[in-house]
């Protein structure tokens, strides 16, 4: 089986620093792809990188046979990629119903059906419809976040970090929530919260100063102390 | 009584003229993060480009809707020649909008001559109405009118319309708006001429008023624009709106009263806001 989503030593820059400095992964159809790393490694440059936030300055971008490499990102994200920013990328001046309109680039009927059941799935943003994003909470606007990513017939969601800030009771719910659309949607997610990595994902990649060092499946690296040690900084009890 | 009204009136359509470079001037600032110096020279062609297609035609609305199409052609060809190549960059942004100034306002006096070229006001707005010994020029109205609808317009276009969702979506994150897949460069383009066109409509509109157009008239507006823009909130279009009502209105009574302190007091009153509020009446999150 070909790789969904393929990235072959890609190197990037911001400003005059050099983040990734070969990055190479492979994501599958239907699987969830953690990757890991310490703080600074480059995981979020990753994921700008894939969709062209961040100009690839070597290596190939590769989605379902599509090159992305040298695509500016509202190009690169209409092959069909959602984004989950780390700050989830929520519009204050919109109001919840705009924040999902404004993505739904597709205007068709399946569009609108497929927000109708993203709705569904966020009862909350269907009760705040109306109100402005600014209004909302930390979780409310992650999963306004996730919705957005939803609402098109995306391939793939890259989600960065959507653990981050939140009450340990909303990151259960934020966890769930992966888990549930995780069966329809390949998944790429960076996330330091490493249970909520190893809830969600099937196989990780670890970065290290700008380079992928390591790969194998979630349970692999659950059961190695060591690895997690060295590369992670922590140990699972 | 009679005073007030007339410089009321007054008042309204200064800020109706000055509400036209404001609000183009305030969105590229909130919207683009652009610094930009060509309004004042978008003005002056606009009251050129009126003059010279109305004394060939004859007709004033050909002559407004050529000035504001030549408007948006000017700022369509600034924003893709000089301006995105220096987006982030404010520095690069005053200096090339300043140069531009400098030589369209020279091509101006190349084309049209050094000379201020008299201008008439259109037949059927050239009269005045007198209610109650109240003498209220038509052509002041005309302009008041003219500033309500751009106003509802604007309006309309920034809260009612996806183009208007991309823009206060933008004013915020422009980056995440492309991360949607909108190629917000396009918009930006638009927004940019869309400005420009309405720069350029102020320009036309003003020649009439005051009953020529000559080359230096772009820069007391251009420095009123920025004055309701900084007092109003930058990158707020009902900044822009309440702001040029009140310097308007401000310019009229106090040049009416005391010439002399009409300068000192629009800045005066900058001062007292931003001291006040230095985020301005209706300030938003500016990048940069």
């Amino acid at each position: 089986m070909d790789p969904l989503l393929k990235l072959d030593n890609v190197s990037s820059f911001i400003g005059p620093f050099h983040i990734l400095q070969g990055v190479t992964l492979e994501v599958y159809p239907g699987e969830a792809v953690v990757i890991l790393g310490r703080n600074g490694a480059g995981k979020t440059t990753t994921l700008r990188t894939i969709i062209g936030l961040v100009p690839a300055s070597a290596g190939k971008i590769i989605l379902d046979s599509v090159d992305l490499t040298a695509m500016p990102p509202y190009h690169t994200v209409r092959q069909g990629i959602g984004f989950v920013p780390e700050d989830y990328g929520i519009f204050d001046a919109l109001t919840v119903e705009e924040n999902l309109l404004i993505a739904m680039w597709q205007e068709d009927q399946d569009t609108v059906d497929r927000r109708d059941h993203v709705l569904e799935l966020f009862t909350d943003l269907k009760e705040s419809y109306k109100r402005l994003a600014s209004t909302l909470s930390g979780g409310q606007r992650q999963m306004l976040s996730i919705a957005r990513a939803l609402v098109n017939d995306n391939k793939i969601i890259l989600i960065d970090e959507p653990s981050k800030g939140l009450a340990p009771i909303i990151v259960e719910k934020v966890r769930d929530t992966l888990l549930t659309f995780k069966q329809e949607k390949t998944i790429v997610l960076v996330e330091q919260n490493f249970e909520m990595a190893c809830a969600v994902g099937d196989r990780y990649y670890i970065i290290a100063e700008g380079q992928t060092v390591l790969d194998g499946t979630i349970k692999e690296l659950m059961d190695d102390e060591e690895l997690q040690r060295k590369h992670l900084g922590f140990v699972t009890a | 009584m009679h005073i007030f009204l007339m410089l009321l009136i007054n008042g309204l359509a200064e800020g109706a003229l000055i509400f036209l470079m404001a609000a183009g001037l305030s969105i590229i600032l909130g919207l683009l993060g652009v610094v930009n110096f060509t309004h004042g020279v978008l003005f002056i062609w606009g009251g050129y480009v009126s003059i010279w297609i109305f004394s060939m035609t004859g007709s004033f609305p050909i002559a407004i809707i050529a000035a504001v199409a030549a408007g948006a052609l000017m700022g369509l060809v600034f924003e893709r020649l000089f301006i995105r190549p220096v987006y982030g960059n404010v520095t690069a942004q005053i200096l090339i909008t300043l140069g531009l100034g400098v030589v369209f306002t020279d091509m101006a006096r190349l084309f049209w001559g050094p000379n201020p070229i008299p201008a008439s006001r259109p037949e059927f707005m050239d009269g005045t109405w007198v209610i109650d010994a109240v003498i209220i020029s038509q052509y002041r109205i005309f302009l008041i009118v003219v500033g309500i609808l751009v106003a509802i317009g604007i309006n309309y276009l920034v809260n009612r319309t996806k183009v208007g969702m991309v823009m206060r979506a933008g004013i915020q994150s422009p980056e995440m708006v492309q991360a949607l897949g909108i190629n917000i460069k396009v918009y930006f383009a638009g927004v940019f001429a869309g400005g420009a066109a309405l720069a350029a409509l102020g320009g036309a509109l003003y020649v009439p008023l005051v009953g020529s157009v000559w080359s230096g008239m772009g820069i007391n507006n251009q420095i009123l624009a920025f004055i309701v823009i900084i007092l109003g909130g930058m990158g707020s279009f009902y900044g822009s709106a309440v702001g040029s009502i009140i310097i308007g209105l401000t310019v009229a009574f106090v040049s009416w009263f005391y010439p002399p302190l009409t300068v000192y007091t629009t800045v005066l009153l900058l001062l007292l806001v931003l001291t006040l509020k230095p985020e301005g009446l209706f300030g938003m999150a500016v990048r940069n």
